[in-house]
């Protein structure tokens, strides 16, 4: 698809690509404090952002350029399995709304800066907290590749080959992040999400108008996946349905327990921004649901791809003028950038606190640590374009669910001490290695696929991997608390009398 | 109040409840118009609960 270079669709994204570096360079001296002094600063913003910039940065930062081009890709691929997003980021927001105000008020008593650190502070065990930070960093890694991958797509239907592009704009990237902190992606945010908005709702009105209406649009789908057979269409297979809840459930409880998505609830101002921000961001939900559709009018505009992943692509430059395509690609690149930007903040923040500090210079003064930040965000963005430029990258969304998995088993340790002391320190790691362990495992004995299939009484049930993982964790967290309870118990208790 | 919070687990958690193509809406299936009904559905259920609860100690 790259025969030529399109020029006035690349002017334009060369257009906004500049814009947004020099908002990004810019944004040090924004609602500035001393932006290098203090790791709370360049990590956080300055912990001030009050509701509408957390709606607009935790927006920009939750529904990545991977909703952009997977979710619609997936959808075209194979119908109502699909869309386990559109659940998935409903019922995430009860979760948010009655968890993350009780998390955001232990870390801003405490001054803690990531989920490592209230887990330390709750805990005292420097192992949950490596624990906590490692999954961090780890799960982050792919995620970010991910971002890399929805803007090389854009940048690939625009004509430009090859990897230099990417490359150019990650460094671009990595630089104005290393400069402005947390505060770069909060202010081109803003750019991103109008832009997103004014694409998508200009899609998803024009685009069925064009192809006979949202039921012709259906009908298209459905026909093709009359023809294609197998597990797709536009409802679930009976044996789909069991997976399609267990992804919502286990992707909505492990969304906010990433290093980028903790960050911006840690950068807000108060505990009721966040709430008034789980009420406010389903807005992005609808959003993502209508982008989800962009899958199905691919069919109905007769949209031939080699890759899903290029479905949204070309169905814009098929049927946008082409600086209006160019105008949607930008919307999508920029829609990594700020994502991308946030996770490196995110996992720098858990380098610079749970392990450099921890384990290499305790002593660190504020101003060494905001320093260490900076340097780990560059070697978390360089880590995430070679694993880009050396891994196969056609998995890219089963590699992001299973960074999902590993991040859910981080969920009992950070949450489960906000409301009771009741579950040990051993309990919970050991369950963190099990629940890690045994999900990998079966991942990775199913071809990296993050389903596991059990039979049970003749019957089989298909659930996502993670969330059996994650019952398995607690499982295992509970029984170790109670033993390790009665051991210690039985210790005192011999020797006590003496 | 707070219970209010888990209707929309049991709505979309539920999937033998809404997987289906009819009735549909403006020519979206049943499944796609449910499931996208439930956004401001959500929304106004966690306004409710914002509204009843008490306020924090310290603004």
């Amino acid at each position: 698809m790259a025969e030529h270079i399109e020029w006035v669709a690349l002017s334009v994204f060369i257009f906004f690509f500049a814009l947004v570096t020099v908002m990004g360079f810019l944004a040090a001296r924004w609602k500035s404090g001393p932006v290098k002094e203090h790791l709370d600063e360049w990590g956080l913003g300055g912990r001030q952002f009050g509701t509408w910039i957390t709606w607009f940065l935790v927006g920009g930062d939750f529904y990545t350029a991977y909703t952009v081009i997977a979710v619609p890709a997936l959808v075209y691929a194979v119908g109502a399995y699909g869309f386990f997003a559109l659940p998935y980021t409903i019922i995430v927001y009860p979760f948010v709304f009655a968890i993350m105000p009780v998390l955001w008020k232990q870390a801003h008593a405490n001054g803690h800066v990531t989920a490592a650190d209230v887990v330390h502070g709750t805990y005292n065990s420097r192992g949950l907290e490596l624990a906590v930070a490692i999954t961090g960093m780890v799960a982050t890694m792919p995620y970010i590749a991910l971002q890399l991958i929805g803007m090389g797509v854009v940048i690939k239907a625009m004509g430009l080959t090859g990897e230099i592009p990417i490359v150019a704009a990650f460094v671009i990237l990595a630089l104005y992040t290393y400069n402005s902190g947390l505060r770069a992606p909060a202010l081109i945010a803003f750019v991103k999400d109008i832009m997103i908005y004014i694409v998508v709702l200009v899609a998803v009105v024009i685009v069925p108008a064009r192809l006979g209406g949202y039921g012709a649009v259906f009908s298209a789908a459905n026909d093709a996946f009359t023809a294609k057979g197998g597990d797709t269409g536009l409802i679930l297979k009976p044996s789909q349905m069991l997976a399609y809840a267990t992804l919502a459930l286990g992707s909505a409880l492990a969304a906010f327990m990433y290093p980028h998505t903790l960050t911006g609830i840690f950068a807000s101002k108060s505990a009721d921004t966040i709430r008034k921000n789980a009420i406010l961001l389903p807005a992005y939900t609808l959003l993502l649901g209508l982008i989800a559709l962009l899958g199905y009018m691919a069919y109905a505009a007769n949209i031939k791809v080699s890759s899903p992943n290029d479905v949204v692509p070309l169905l814009f430059k098929a049927l946008f003028p082409s600086w209006f395509a160019g105008f949607a690609f930008s919307a999508i690149a920029i829609g990594a950038l700020v994502p991308a930007a946030v996770m490196s903040i995110g996992a720098a923040n858990l380098f610079t606190r749970n392990v450099w500090k921890s384990y290499v210079d305790p002593g660190i003064s504020h101003a060494g640590e905001a320093a260490v930040a900076k340097i780990a965000s560059l070697v978390v963005k360089l880590g995430a374009l070679a694993f880009i430029l050396f891994l196969p990258t056609q998995y890219a969304l089963d590699l992001q669910l299973l960074g999902g998995l590993w991040i859910l088993q981080t969920l009992p340790a950070l949450v489960f001490g906000l409301f009771t002391r009741w579950f040990r320190a051993e309990g919970l790691l050991l369950g963190w290695a099990v629940g890690i362990g045994w999900g990998s495992w079966t991942a990775w004995s199913n071809g990296l696929k993050p389903l596991a299939t059990i039979d049970l009484g003749g019957a089989s049930y298909t659930f996502y991997v993670g969330l059996g993982a994650l019952l398995l964790n607690i499982a295992v967290a509970a029984i170790v608390t109670v033993i390790v309870g009665l051991i210690s118990r039985d210790r005192r208790g011999a020797t006590a009398p003496s | 109040m707070w219970i209010l919070l888990m209707l929309p687990f049991v709505g979309l958690l539920w999937v033998p409840f809404y997987n289906f193509a009819e009735p549909s809406l403006f020519g979206f299936p049943f499944f796609y118009w449910y499931q996208l009904a439930w956004v401001p559905v959500s929304s106004f259920l966690i306004w409710l609960v914002y509204r009843s609860r008490a306020p924090d100690e310290t603004p």
